[in-house]
């Protein structure tokens, strides 16, 4: 049986805006993907444990704030902890173009703003998901 | 044993979540491991959750989770949702009713796709059960897709099942139709604090009075406001008394065989099907089979000798 890829969308922080989120994980579920949405207000330990119980592939973080840089951080620091560097954590929402080069460095892959097309979301986890 | 299988007894995160992946996508070496784990399971006590989608079921198992974590429970939950037919792909969104449990190492929840089920679980839930039971959980939730009127697989796999019901949704004929109505252990009457309360409970009461006529044991009808966590002790403690029961009327040992019964064919039609529709060198005969059928040169019947005699020659 060929093997799903599972994906964690998850909302880190205060903010309180999930359309974004919503649209992308529906979009993922449209290309075959298992999407587990787990809703607003997310602390990193949330979303780590969450991740490890799911056996997920890719993880999805959602903000709007302004937060990104230290709560993508928290995320992908605990995921390191956890031995789960293999997860790939891709980040969307405001953020701004300057952000992008520390965010990589600190291991979120892909950084998808307002505007972006689903399918390129799709595609980039197509072809960097580890398998 | 493989270090896996051993790390999953300890009741390891990870390695608990790796195994379900392998039974869910069928891997190679799966029934390894599996046998381990089968030899290590049977202690937890198993709990089924159906009702129609939006009554409130992700809402009462995270109430039930929490009240079992006070009694020092250990709690696993396996959460359905449904994969669609067209893509493949599933959206699992029972977690969110759930989210303050994500960080109590007691409890351990995962989402399941349906893939294929059809009867309310998803294809891999037997041996989910399996796997959460021996890596030490002692009670273990499964929360089924929301159902229509006659999806009740639940029952082959739990030792209770409840069937949540929130008022307004129809009249007394819907009580008395077959399917759903027929499984519970317990009746939960979710959303107690909605209009129309009453009724439901009085239908639920003259159905129960009838269905229970000649029978030691009445189903018993639970209110609950799952939201403002009401109503679940007085649930926590029917469970409990219809796992006495069970035991009690030695009722327990033949469903639990009845669940190994449906699990042992579910493992067939796995493999049958795709040994049938999977494996190259069949696949491209029934393609071929469905061709002359759709050309009219065969019947369905007749291919489905053809192909169940290569089998069983």
């Amino acid at each position: 049986m060929e093997k799903k890829i599972r994906v964690l969308i998850a909302k880190p922080g205060l903010d309180g805006h999930d359309r974004g989120a919503k649209v992308v994980a529906r979009a993922l579920r449209d290309a075959g993907m298992e999407v587990i949405y787990t809703g607003l207000h997310q602390t990193a330990q949330m979303i780590v444990e969450t991740a490890v119980q799911e056996d997920v592939d890719v993880i999805g973080l959602s903000l709007l704030s302004g937060a990104h840089m230290t709560l993508f951080n928290d995320v992908t620091k605990l995921l390191k902890e956890k031995g789960m560097s293999d997860v790939l954590v891709l980040g969307g929402g405001i953020i701004p173009k300057e952000d992008a080069p520390t965010l990589k460095k600190i291991g979120v892959c892909g950084i998808f703003g307002p505007g972006t097309p689903c399918e390129d979301i799709v595609e980039f986890i197509k072809k960097n998901v580890k398998k | 044993m493989s270090d896996l299988t051993s790390r999953v007894l300890k009741g390891d995160p990870r390695s608990v979540a790796k195994l379900i992946t392998a039974a869910e996508n069928n891997s190679r070496g799966l029934a390894d491991e599996m046998r381990v784990i089968h030899k290590n399971s049977g202690k937890a006590y198993i709990i089924g959750v159906t009702g129609v989608m939006g009554s409130g079921k992700s809402t009462l198992i995270y109430e039930l989770a929490k009240a079992y974590r006070k009694q020092g429970k250990k709690v696993g939950i396996i959460a359905i949702d449904p994969t669609s037919p067209f893509t493949g792909g599933a959206l699992l969104g029972d977690r969110i009713r759930m989210t303050e449990l994500a960080t109590d190492s007691g409890v351990f929840i995962r989402s399941m796709g349906t893939r294929g089920m059809l009867g309310g679980l998803a294809s891999a839930v037997y041996d989910a059960v399996e796997i959460l039971d021996a890596s030490g959980k002692d009670i273990v939730i499964v929360e089924t897709v929301g159902v229509g009127q006659a999806e009740v697989d639940v029952i082959k796999i739990a030792d209770t099942t409840l069937v949540v019901l929130v008022p307004g949704l129809g009249d007394s004929i819907q009580t008395i139709k077959a399917g759903i109505m027929e499984i519970p252990g317990i009746f939960v009457v979710n959303k107690a604090d909605r209009p129309g309360i009453e009724q439901v409970v009085a239908e639920l009461e003259s159905l129960v009075d009838i269905s229970c006529i000649g029978k030691d044991r009445k189903i018993p009808i639970v209110k609950t406001i799952a939201k403002e966590n009401k109503g679940i002790t007085e649930l926590v403690n029917e469970i409990e008394k219809h796992k006495e029961y069970l035991k009690k009327t030695k009722l327990f040992e033949p469903q639990r065989k009845k669940r190994y019964e449906a699990e042992l064919v579910e493992i067939i039609r796995k493999r049958l099907m795709n040994f049938i529709f999977d494996e190259s060198m069949f696949k491209e005969k029934v393609e071929k089979l469905i061709d002359r059928i759709s050309k009219k040169e065969l019947d369905p019947y007749s291919a489905a000798e053809e192909i169940l005699s290569k089998i069983l020659k």
